[in-house]
C-alpha cells in the first residue's frame, strides 16, 4: 500500500487540514516511510489475539444521574473568538 | 541558586523553621528564571504576580501555625499541557496561544491542595508530540548541561527547568516517554505512573489510552512526595484506577537484597550507545553489590512496539485534536470564506508540522478500508507486548535498561527525519503501551550530558520501583551533579 | 395503475429518541428543555481541552429498558466508540456513540394497519449523545451555537426494511412513541425534538428481489410529515422509474410547507466517520442482575395491554388500540375502573366525549383535569339513576375543566335527576297545560309533538327530570 498525492488530500480533507504543495509532496512521502516501517506488524500473525483498547481491566464506571451546576455564560464565552447574543457565532453551514 | 539544591524535605524544615517564607522561596525562583531562562527557555507562561499573592497567603497560613505537608509553599513547574484555571495554557500550539482555561485539572488542583505555588507554565512539543522541544511552536527549551543540544521531550521544559534549579519540581506528561526521556537527558529523576494512577483530567489529551501525568524532581524522594500528592482516583476519570494508595515514602528502604532484576537484551541490542549500555551495567552492578540479582531477559515484541505506538497514538490524536476547530477557544483564522475554510485555515495556521504529520497518519489509519490493517493490527500488537512484560514480571520484580538510547543529540539534528526521531524512543514505548510504571533516574555522563537508567515495575508497584532507584541513588553520586549555567 | 400497484415501496426508519434523565450523559449539566442558550454547559459538554466524559448510569438503565421493551437482545458487552466529523454544533468533532456493540439488537414491534397486524423488525438500538443547536442569522450568512442540548443522551433506534407504506411508517412511529412513554424513558415530543425520524425508502417492482437504490428521508417535523414526505418520495421515485431513469442514492431534505423534497447532494460530502473505540471511556459488562433488574421496571406495554383489554373487558380491538396508544389516556381508563364495573361505558367515554372534546380544542390529555376516579363515578350516578345521561354530558364536561369529582358537581349545581312521581306531575300537567295544540297534534297521531313536550318538561326543570319516568308519565296523562 502506497499512499498518493490523492490520498494525502482526501485525508487532508477528512481532518480539515489546509496543505500547501511542498507539504503534501513532504506528507506524503513520510507517511509512506512511516507506513512501511509499520509493514512490520504484518510479520506477526495476530488472528487470535485480542486487541487492547484499555490496559486496565476496568469497566462499568458510571456516575449516578445527578445534575451539576452549569458554568456562567461569561466562563461559557472566555475564549469564543466570536458571540452574539450569548451564543458562539460561526460563518454560516454551508446548506 | 544554593536553595534550589535542598531536597523537599530540607526545604520544608526551612519552612517550618521559619529560616525562609514561601514568598522568599518564590522570589528565589523568579530569580534564577530571569538568570537562566534567556539560555534555556523552559517557561512559555509566567505566573509571578499570582504566584506571590499566593505566598503571601501561604505565609499567612504558615504563621497561624499547624502541620503543614511537603509541598506546603514549594515553587513548582506544570507543563503547559495540564489546564489551569485563569492561567493561559498553550500545550505550545499557537492554536492555543491565547486560550484561558475556565477549570483546572485534578493533578494541578490536588498540587495547589497540597500548598505548593505555580511559578509557570513549562515548554514541551507541541501537543507534547515529539522528543526534542524542538516542535515548540513558540521556541525550543535547550539543555542545560549544553544548550546547543536538546533537553529531550515533550516535557522537555520541566525537565530542563528542574535540572536548572528554576523550581523544586515539575509536572509532566509521558505518553510513550516524554517524562523519562528528558529526564534522561537532563539528568534528574521523572517518573510516569502506571497507567490510571494520576487522573488525566485537564491533561490535554494526546494519546488518551497511553497518557500520563507524573513528577520530575532532583531526587527519588522527592519523586515519591509529589507522587504522593498527585496519585489516587477520581471520579471525573473513567479510566482512573480505584486503588488504594501506599505512602510511597516509607517504601523508600535503602533495601534491595533479593530483588529479581530482568534486563531486556532488547534494550541493549543494536542501536545503544556503548557509553550507555556501559552506565547501565555499571549500575546493575551496583544492585549485584547490594544484593539484587540480574539476568539478561527477552520481551520479544520489542521491534515492534514502536510501529505499533504510533499508529495508535497518531490515531487517537488525529480525534482528539478535532476539537481545536477554531470554534469555541483558540485562535481563529481571519476571513475564511465559509465554515469549512474556518475549519481549515485555522487548523493549518494553528499546528505545527509534527502535529500536523501525526493527524495526517492517524486520519489515515482510522480511515474506511485501513481500520483493520492499521489500527486494529497495532491494539492486537499492543495485547503481545503487554503480554511480554507479563511474563516478565512473572519471574522479576523488576526491569532495568537504559531510558533512551543515546544521551541528548544536538538542536536540529534529527529535524527533518521524523522516523529516526521515533526511534529515540525505543525503550520507552513498549513502557507505555504495557501501561506499567517507570523511573527514570541519572546512572552517569557521556561527554559532559547525562545518562538515564530506567527502573520498571509491575502495574501499581510504584512503590518497588521507587525503592529500587532510591537505593541506587543512595549508592552513588550521579544525581548530585548539577549544569553549570 | 397507481404507484402502489406497480412498484413495492420498501421504508426503513431511524428514529432519535431523547432520554429524560436528570443530567446529560456525560457531565452533570442539566437536560432541561428551554433554557437560555449555553447556560447549561460546563467545559465537558464544551468539549474544552483535557475534559473526560464520565457514563450516566441512569442513560443506560434507560437505553437498555427501551431496548427490552422493543424485544431486542441486550448485549452481553458494550462499548462507546467516537465517529468522527466536523461541524459546529459537534464541540469535540467527534459524538460519542456505539458502533459495533450497541447496547440492543435484534428487536421488533407489532403494528397495526387496516386492521392487520404487522411485525417490523428492529436492527439495533444504541445509545449516544445528542449535538448543539444552529440558528441561522444574517440572511443565511452566518449560524449561532448553543451548546446546552450537547450531550443529552440519546437512543438511535434502526428498523429493519420491513415497512412497506408510509402509512406503516406512520403507525411504527405511532407505536414506539407509545412504547417509550410506557416505559417512560422519553417525552417523545417531535416539536421539542425530543423524537426525531430519518427515513429510508426504495422502490422496486413486484417480485423482484433486490432493493432499489434508496434515498435519505430527512427534516420531517411530525408523525403526518413523515407519512407526507414518504408519500411525495413514492411517487417521485415511481416517476424516474416510469422514465427509464435511476434513482440516485442521496439525501433529501423534506420541506413540509412546500409538500416537496429537496436533494441535499454536492452540499454533503461523502462521510468517513472513522470509528474507533473511545480510549476515554471503559466497556460495559451487562450481567444478568443487571439486566433482569432493568427488566423488572418495564410496565405493561401496549399490546399486552390492549390484550388484556379486549380480553378482560370486552373492548373492540379498536377501541382498546386507540386507548392504549397514548399510556396516559389508557392509565386514565384504567383507573376508572376501580370506581366502576362497567368498562365499555367507560371506553365509550373515552372514545366519545372526551377524544372528541380533546380534537376539538386541539388539546392533549395533560390540559385536561378529568381523572379516571372521576370517570367512574360519573358512570356509576348515571347506573344508579342519580343522574341522567343528559345531566352526565353536562358533568362530564366539568370534570374535563376543573377536575372537580361529579358527586361534588352535582351537589354544587344541584343536578340530581328528579325521580319523584308527585314532584314531576305537577310539572308534567302544567306543560299540558300551557301546551294544547301539542296534545292536540300527538293525539291527531303526530308522534312527534311528544318530544317537544318532553323538551318543555326538561326545560322546566334544567333537565333534571328522569326522562324515563317523564315518558311514563306523559303518555298515561295523554292517553
Amino acid at each position: 500500500m502506497s499512499i498518493t498525492i490523492k490520498d494525502v488530500q482526501h485525508v487532508a480533507n477528512l481532518a480539515r487540514l489546509e496543505l500547501s504543495d511542498g507539504e503534501q509532496q513532504q506528507f506524503m512521502e513520510q507517511l509512506n516511510a512511516i507506513l512501511k516501517y509499520a509493514e512490520k506488524l504484518n510479520e506477526l500473525n495476530t488472528d487470535d489475539v485480542q486487541p487492547t483498547s484499555h490496559v486496565l481491566p476496568i469497566v462499568n464506571v458510571m456516575r449516578e444521574d445527578v445534575k451539576k451546576e452549569s458554568l456562567p455564560l461569561e466562563k461559557v464565552l472566555l475564549n469564543a473568538p466570536d458571540e452574539e447574543d450569548g451564543q458562539i457565532r460561526v460563518p454560516a453551514v454551508l446548506e | 541558586m544554593a536553595l534550589f539544591e535542598l531536597s523537599l524535605q530540607e526545604v520544608h524544615n526551612k519552612l517550618a523553621g521559619k529560616e525562609v517564607s514561601v514568598q522568599e522561596l518564590a522570589k528565589e525562583s523568579y530569580k534564577v528564571i530571569a538568570e537562566t531562562d534567556d539560555a534555556i527557555k523552559a517557561f512559555i507562561t509566567l505566573n509571578e504576580e499570582g504566584a506571590l499573592n499566593r505566598a503571601a497567603e501561604l505565609d499567612k497560613q504558615l504563621r497561624q501555625g499547624g502541620e503543614r505537608g511537603l509541598l506546603f509553599g514549594l515553587p513548582a513547574g506544570i507543563k503547559d499541557n495540564i489546564v489551569t484555571e485563569g492561567l493561559t495554557t498553550t500545550c505550545a500550539s499557537q492554536f492555543l496561544s491565547n486560550y484561558n482555561p475556565i477549570y483546572s485539572a485534578t493533578a494541578a488542583r490536588k498540587l495547589e491542595q497540597a500548598g505548593a505555588v505555580t511559578i509557570g507554565k513549562l515548554n514541551m512539543d507541541e501537543f507534547a508530540m515529539g522528543g526534542s522541544n524542538e516542535n515548540s511552536s513558540f521556541y525550543p527549551t535547550r539543555n542545560p548541561w549544553n544548550t546547543d543540544y536538546v533537553p529531550g521531550g515533550s516535557s522537555g521544559g520541566s525537565a530542563a527547568s528542574v535540572a536548572a534549579g528554576q523550581v523544586y519540581f515539575a509536572l509532566g506528561s509521558d505518553t510513550g516517554g516524554s517524562i523519562r526521556q528528558p529526564a534522561a537527558y537532563c539528568g534528574i529523576v521523572g517518573l510516569k505512573p502506571t497507567y490510571g494512577l494520576v487522573s488525566r483530567f485537564g491533561l490535554v489529551a494526546f494519546a488518551s489510552s497511553l497518557d500520563q501525568i507524573g513528577p520530575l524532581t532532583k531526587n527519588v524522594e522527592d519523586s515519591a512526595y509529589v507522587l504522593q500528592a498527585i496519585a489516587g482516583y477520581d471520579a471525573s476519570d473513567s479510566t482512573s484506577a480505584n486503588v488504594d494508595i501506599p505512602d510511597y515514602t516509607s517504601a523508600l528502604t535503602g533495601d534491595v537484597k533479593g530483588l529479581r532484576i530482568g534486563v531486556p537484551k532488547e534494550y541493549l541490542g543494536a542501536g545503544i550507545d556503548p557509553r550507555v549500555k556501559e552506565a547501565v551495567l555499571e549500575a546493575l552492578a551496583v544492585y549485584e553489590s547490594l544484593g539484587a540479582t540480574w539476568e539478561e531477559i527477552s520481551l520479544p515484541h520489542t521491534e515492534y512496539a514502536i510501529a505499533a505506538y504510533y499508529l495508535l497514538a497518531s490515531s487517537e490524536a488525529s480525534s482528539n485534536l478535532a476539537r481545536f476547530d477554531g470554534v469555541r477557544y483558540g485562535v481563529r483564522a481571519d476571513n475564511p470564506d465559509n465554515l469549512i475554510d474556518l475549519y481549515r485555515k485555522s487548523r493549518s495556521q494553528g499546528f505545527g508540522p509534527e502535529v500536523k504529520r501525526r493527524i495526517m497518519l492517524g486520519t489515515y489509519a482510522l480511515s474506511s478500508g485501513y481500520y483493520d490493517a492499521y489500527y486494529l493490527k497495532a491494539q492486537k500488537v499492543r495485547t503481545l507486548i503487554k503480554g511480554d512484560f507479563d511474563q516478565a514480571f512473572q519471574k522479576y520484580d523488576l526491569i532495568i535498561g537504559p531510558t533512551a538510547p543515546t544521551p541528548a543529540f544536538r538542536i536540529g539534528e534529527q529535524v527533518g527525519d521524523p522516523l529516526t526521531m521515533y526511534l529515540n524512543d525505543i525503550c520507552t514505548i513498549p513502557v507505555s503501551l504495557a501501561g506499567v510504571p517507570a523511573i527514570s533516574v541519572p546512572c552517569g555522563m557521556a561527554d559532559g550530558l547525562p545518562i538515564g537508567l530506567q527502573i520498571i515495575g509491575k502495574a501499581f508497584d510504584e512503590t518497588t520501583v521507587l525503592r529500587a532507584a532510591h537505593a541506587f541513588e543512595a549508592n552513588t553520586a550521579h544525581h548530585k551533579l548539577r549544569p553549570q549555567l | 395503475m397507481t404507484v402502489a400497484q406497480k412498484y413495492e415501496t420498501v421504508i426503513g426508519l431511524e428514529v432519535h429518541v431523547e432520554l429524560h434523565t436528570n443530567s446529560k450523559i456525560f457531565c452533570g449539566c442539566s437536560t432541561a428543555f428551554g433554557a437560555p442558550p449555553n447556560t447549561h454547559t460546563c467545559p465537558v459538554c464544551l468539549g474544552h481541552p483535557g475534559v473526560l466524559p464520565v457514563l450516566n448510569r441512569q442513560a443506560v438503565e434507560y437505553a437498555m429498558k427501551a431496548a427490552m421493551a422493543l424485544n431486542c437482545t441486550i448485549a452481553d458487552v458494550s462499548k462507546f466508540d467516537r465517529k468522527n466529523y466536523f461541524y459546529p454544533d459537534s464541540p469535540k468533532a467527534y459524538q460519542i456513540s456505539q458502533y459495533d456493540q450497541p447496547i440492543g439488537e435484534n428487536g421488533w414491534i407489532d403494528i397495526e394497519v387496516n386492521g392487520e397486524t404487522k411485525r417490523i423488525g428492529i436492527t439495533r438500538l444504541h445509545l449516544e449523545e445528542d449535538a448543539g443547536k444552529l440558528t441561522h442569522v444574517d440572511g443565511g450568512y452566518a449560524s449561532l451555537v448553543d451548546f446546552n442540548r450537547v450531550g443529552t443522551p440519546l437512543v438511535e433506534i434502526v428498523s429493519e426494511p420491513d415497512l412497506r407504506t408510509p402509512e406503516e411508517a406512520k403507525a411504527y412511529l405511532e407505536k414506539l412513541r407509545a412504547i417509550m412513554l410506557y416505559c417512560d424513558v422519553s417525552d417523545v415530543k417531535m416539536e421539542e425534538g425530543s423524537l426525531r425520524c430519518d427515513a429510508n425508502i426504495s422502490l422496486r417492482p413486484y417480485g423482484q428481489e433486490k432493493f432499489g437504490t434508496r434515498a435519505e428521508l430527512k427534516n420531517m417535523n411530525s408523525f403526518r410529515s413523515v407519512q407526507r414526505g414518504l408519500e411525495y418520495e413514492q411517487v417521485r421515485q415511481a416517476e424516474i422509474l416510469d422514465d427509464g431513469g435511476e434513482v440516485v442514492q442521496e439525501t433529501r431534505r423534506y420541506d413540509d410547507a412546500a409538500g416537496k423534497s429537496f436533494s441535499m447532494r454536492g452540499k454533503e460530502e461523502a462521510h468517513d466517520y472513522r470509528y474507533f473505540p473511545d480510549p476515554d471511556l471503559v466497556r460495559l459488562n451487562i450481567s444478568q442482575e443487571w439486566k433482569e433488574a432493568v427488566r423488572a421496571t418495564i410496565p405493561e406495554l401496549p399490546d399486552a395491554r390492549k390484550k388484556r383489554y379486549v380480553d378482560t373487558f370486552g373492548l373492540s380491538s379498536y377501541d382498546a388500540e386507540v386507548i392504549t396508544a397514548s399510556k396516559k389516556l389508557a392509565d386514565l381508563f384504567q383507573e376508572s375502573l376501580s370506581y366502576t364495573k362497567d368498562a365499555k361505558a367507560a371506553a365509550n367515554w373515552v372514545m366519545g366525549d372526551l377524544l372528541a372534546y380533546l380534537n376539538a380544542g386541539g388539546l392533549e390529555l395533560d390540559d385536561v383535569k378529568l381523572t379516571g376516579q372521576g370517570l367512574g363515578e360519573m358512570i356509576g350516578l348515571l347506573e344508579n339513576g342519580t343522574i341522567s345521561g343528559k345531566i352526565a354530558k353536562t358533568v362530564f364536561k366539568a370534570m374535563l375543566e376543573t377536575g372537580k369529582l361529579p358527586g361534588a358537581i352535582v351537589e354544587e349545581q344541584g343536578l340530581v335527576q328528579i325521580s319523584d312521581e308527585g314532584a314531576l306531575l305537577g310539572i308534567v300537567d302544567e306543560v299540558i297545560g300551557r301546551n294544547p295544540q301539542s296534545v292536540e297534534d300527538f293525539r291527531a297521531g303526530k308522534d312527534k309533538a311528544i318530544g317537544f313536550l318532553v323538551g318543555q318538561i326538561m326545560k322546566e326543570t334544567k333537565g333534571k327530570a328522569n326522562p324515563a319516568l317523564v315518558n311514563k308519565l306523559l303518555m298515561e296523562r295523554l292517553k
